[in-house]
């Protein structure tokens, strides 16, 4: 049958064994089996004859390296042995498909441990992110009327993705420097850093000048605010941090992640679309003393609606009041209300109380730079010393999470705050950005106001401001956005402005007018 | 300054809180310790002397002691400029740089990437791979532990102590023989719990540069196999190693030759220069196409909270290359010519300390491999390196052999013989 070369005691064999579980797959694996292995395998000697011969050469030079070891079949495998099954037949015929057993070259007795289940057996799909996952279903929509309301990325009017002049031509200045691409030091691009500190609080503001605020380079927002949460977790173990109710999706699951218990302070009143003031103070004013308190800086994530500066002030006053900590995201400025300045107001007027408070910046938006991830959290102290101290904690969550930051977007950042000309051209940038959704607010509200025959009142939609807003539509009336118009947003009812334009607000009124009134 | 101090009081004051808020909220925070490898360059920079040399941080450096941007880098930098898209990516990354990339590690005509079974996303280099692979881990795997060799680079240790993955040691390196200990690591393999997770270095071990024979590589697999080990690859260096990113690669395809079910984080720091850019991949290789798109979504949820999406740039850069056969090439010689000065230098350092008449032995400098040299010098020893010679290293006794150059070599030599030769 095969000769006895084939079975000395360096004999390698392949043993094939079909494990019964929901996974077919199998594999080959080489044992060595030593003389007085083979009585482990005496049930499959009868698969053996089934099987083709090695050359007894080639099972010499292949034996060199394998310690020969009884190979506890028994112990190692969970799954039943099962041969001469079904199973392990169909297997033959699939074992052409094997990546290395390569039968096809020479002959060999060939039996493949089918390996241990997977460590990871257990792990379920994951449900597609309610955000990001709608660009992903829109992409794969066919109609020529589909409009994707979902993520919040500019869009020109030609809906066509933005990159701002400025950037392009800080590239092409970094292209010409021929600059490295040396690590960045754990907390960022030092140039960066000092320059979005001075955008978000102003060049000759004190905390700046004293040195107390302790910035790193983050990326984006969610990776500032995820070092922000990590920084409270390690800090503040057991405080809460208080988020609006509704804010973006991604807040809870970064506190999540990072272990920080949260609970949620009312926002948004839907009877009026607008802020649910005295029960966001009531809220904030009943949380344990010396919570973090998360507030959006501006252009409120999903709603578009934010506090006036009366109620910016009551909202400081309340969380002076219980020792709270301002915890802001600020994910827009400048591409709220066209100004730099104005839009970081809020952060400004609670820095100026003497508060402490922590902030994550975004560029994404405002200077279109979603991809490159640059962004940063900036922790205000009240002296020197704590900002290089918790400096040097927020390095330390940061390197054992990616090392050190990625350098493009900071580059590019750093080169546009940088130099006045290019300074002054992106805002202009920026305000024709925010106008072009003004723009697009003014002529939604006009549609709705002129086909809406039910006398609703649509002004909501002029008060809101930023990307984004908060149509007040269901669950359900937002699928019907979708199935029947081929609208893509957000199931809370969210809809980008940026993703719209002019010419297609018409026909966005008639999809919105149909799903409030006619779906329930 | 105390002026301004003064108004800040006021205004408080006046607002109804007294000195009380002046204490910080951090009054607990305490300075964090320096970071090992990365605050040597700190001290490196702030150092007068002329004479100083960094052989720290693991940056190449060409033979002048510069860094070193990749010809095939620039040439894929000017064909994406001016790119219209800064849209973000899928959380997953780049689909095509993540495909190229499992190339590199599976095999250009890998079973495994046409049958799709590889779970993979783009990462945050290697850091970010480990990282995302230690939360995996975590979350499906709660009870389980990492089992990481002595020594390893340091930041190994802070990557799975943060994502709450307990860990053990593994023996590795052997003092004595500046070798691989590899009986007691085989004990350690026999001796761990079945079905336990495994960190391994696929080549050019950092920071010893000491890498299993092909042989032992072998029997490592086998013993995993019947222990039902899960294996881990580190792979920061394929292609830097020896010059030859396949050959870098044969652990690996000795383990998947094995039927191993592996992970392996893969970077492109190193071997595409490409650093700063914080480019890399995870990946995890699934029993079918099925649990590999579960696996890739719970990675995703994972990297969603922590980033949102990777950054572009350097995706871009490295779908470039790969994907251009030309651009390819080059990158390939690029990588041979690094890989190939940093293995003349070992065998230059290891010539002058022998010249030096040095009584100890320095085979080790040529026996190991990839950037790092462990040298065997003592903390106390590496501390006369830099106070007495500005030679900047971390005290573990590594040495990054990109940071030697044809003009610091002789300088190198002699001081490390003269704090070794009374030892």
């Amino acid at each position: 049958m095969y000769s006895a070369s084939a079975i000395d005691k360096a004999t390698e064999f392949c043993f094939l064994l079909c494990h019964e579980t929901s996974y077919n797959y199998k594999y080959s694996i080489r044992v060595p089996v030593t003389e007085s292995n083979p009585h482990h395998c005496d049930p499959i000697i009868p698969l053996l004859l089934a099987m083709t011969i090695i050359p007894s050469k080639m099972m010499a030079s292949t034996m060199l390296s394998l310690v020969s070891a009884a190979l506890p079949l028994q112990e190692n495998h969970k799954g039943k042995m099962n041969l001469g099954s079904s199973d392990c037949s169909s297997f033959l015929r699939k074992e052409k498909r094997n990546p290395f057993m390569k039968t096809k070259s020479f002959g060999r007795i060939n039996m493949a441990i089918a390996v241990n289940t997977s460590r990871f057996e257990g792990v379920t799909m994951a449900p597609p992110d309610p955000i990001l996952g709608v660009s992903e279903a829109f992409r794969a929509d066919n109609s020529e009327m589909k409009l994707n309301l979902g993520v919040g990325a500019y869009r020109t009017e030609e809906l066509q993705p933005y990159v701002l002049n400025v950037v392009k031509k800080a590239e092409n200045l970094m292209l010409e420097r021929g600059e490295n691409k040396e690590y960045l030091p754990i907390e960022g691009l030092a140039a960066f850093n000092k320059v979005t500190a001075e955008l978000l609080f102003g060049a000759g503001n004190p905390v700046i000048e004293q040195q107390r605020v302790a910035t790193v380079q983050g990326l984006s927002g969610t990776g500032s605010l995820r070092l922000a949460a990590a920084l409270i977790e390690r800090y503040f173990p057991g405080a809460k941090v208080l988020i609006s109710s509704p804010t973006w999706g991604n807040h809870k699951n970064i506190f999540n992640d990072a272990r920080v218990p949260w609970s949620e302070y009312r926002y948004y009143d839907p009877k009026t679309v607008g802020l649910d003031f005295d029960g966001m103070i009531s809220d904030i004013k009943a949380a344990p003393e010396g919570s973090f308190v998360l507030l959006h800086g501006c252009a409120h994530n999903p709603t578009g609606i934010d506090p006036t500066p009366e109620q910016w002030e009551k909202i400081a006053d309340v969380i002076q009041e219980k020792n709270h900590i301002p915890f802001f995201d600020v994910a827009y400025q400048g591409f709220a209300s066209g100004s730099l300045d104005a839009d970081a107001s809020s952060v400004r007027l609670f820095a100026a109380r003497g508060m402490e408070l922590l902030v994550a910046q975004s560029y994404s938006k405002n200077l279109g730079l979603y991809a490159e991830r640059i962004g940063a959290i900036n922790v205000v102290c009240s002296s020197a010393d704590a900002a290089a101290r918790v400096k040097s904690q927020l390095k330390r969550i940061a390197r054992p999470m990616y090392s050190n930051p990625p350098i493009h977007g900071a580059r590019i950042v750093a080169n546009v705050v940088g130099d006045p000309a290019l300074f002054n051209e992106w805002k202009e940038e920026m305000e024709l950005m925010a106008g072009r959704i003004k723009n697009v607010r003014q002529k939604l509200f006009d549609s709705l106001s002129a086909k809406d025959k039910c006398g609703k009142d649509w002004s909501f939609i002029l008060k809101q401001i930023g990307m984004f807003s908060f149509t007040g539509l269901s669950k359900v009336q937002s699928e019907n956005m979708t199935n029947k118009w081929h609208v893509y947003m957000t199931k809370d009812g969210r809809i980008s402005l940026a993703g719209l334009s002019l010419a297609k607000c018409e026909y966005l009124a008639d999809a919105i007018i149909d799903s409030f009134h006619c779906v329930s | 300054m105390a002026f301004r101090t003064g108004i800040s009081r006021r205004m408080m004051i006046r607002s109804g809180f007294g000195l009380r808020s002046m204490s910080s909220w951090w009054g607990s925070v305490e300075p964090a310790a320096k970071d090992p490898i990365l605050g040597v360059t700190e001290a490196f920079l702030a150092d007068p002397s002329p004479d100083k040399v960094n052989v720290g941080v693991g940056a190449y450096r060409d033979d002048n002691g510069k860094p070193v941007v990749l010809e095939c880098v620039r040439e894929a930098e000017r064909r994406i400029a001016g790119k219209l898209n800064m849209e973000y990516l899928p959380m997953g990354g780049s689909v095509n740089m993540v495909e190229e990339t499992l190339k590199l590690a599976y095999g250009e005509n890998s079973e495994f990437i046409k049958d799709k079974r590889i779970a993979a996303v783009q990462a945050l280099s290697g850091t970010g791979a480990c990282r995302l692979f230690a939360d995996f881990q975590k979350r499906f795997r709660p009870d389980s532990q990492i089992y990481i060799p002595v020594p390893t680079w340091a930041n190994h240790h802070n990557i799975w102590r943060d994502a709450q993955v307990p860990q053990r040691t593994f023996h590795y390196y052997h003092p004595e023989t500046k070798g691989l200990d590899f009986a007691s690591l085989m004990d350690d393999v026999k001796n761990a719990p079945n079905g336990s997770f495994f960190l391994l270095h696929a080549c050019a071990h950092n920071p010893t540069g000491v890498d299993p024979s092909e042989e032992q590589w072998k029997e490592i697999s086998y013993q995993f196999k019947v222990k039902g080990h899960f294996a881990f690859f580190d792979m920061a260096y394929q292609g830097f190693a020896s010059g030859d990113p396949e050959r870098d690669a044969k652990s690996i395809k000795i383990f998947l030759e094995d039927g191993h079910l592996i992970g392996i984080a893969q970077s492109y720091a190193k071997n595409m220069g490409l650093y700063g850019q914080r480019v890399g991949c995870l990946s995890l290789l699934c029993e079918d196409e099925k649990q590999a798109v579960a696996v890739k979504s719970q990675l995703q949820q994972i990297a969603r909270p922590m980033y949102s999406n990777p950054p572009v740039q350097g995706a871009l850069i490295v779908s470039t290359i790969l994907g251009d056969p030309e651009l390819k090439k080059l990158w390939l010689k690029e990588v041979k010519v690094m890989a190939d000065r940093i293995i003349g230098m070992r065998t230059a350092l290891r010539e002058n300390l022998e010249k030096l008449g040095s009584p100890l032995s320095w085979e080790h400098i040529t026996n190991q491999i990839g950037m790092f040299c462990y040298s065997g010098l003592t903390p106390e020893q590496v501390d006369r390196m830099t106070n007495e010679f500005h030679i900047y290293m971390t005290r573990n006794g590594r040495i990054s052999m990109a940071g030697i150059t044809t003009g610091n070599v002789s300088y190198l030599a002699n001081a490390i013989h003269e704090v070794s030769k009374s030892a």
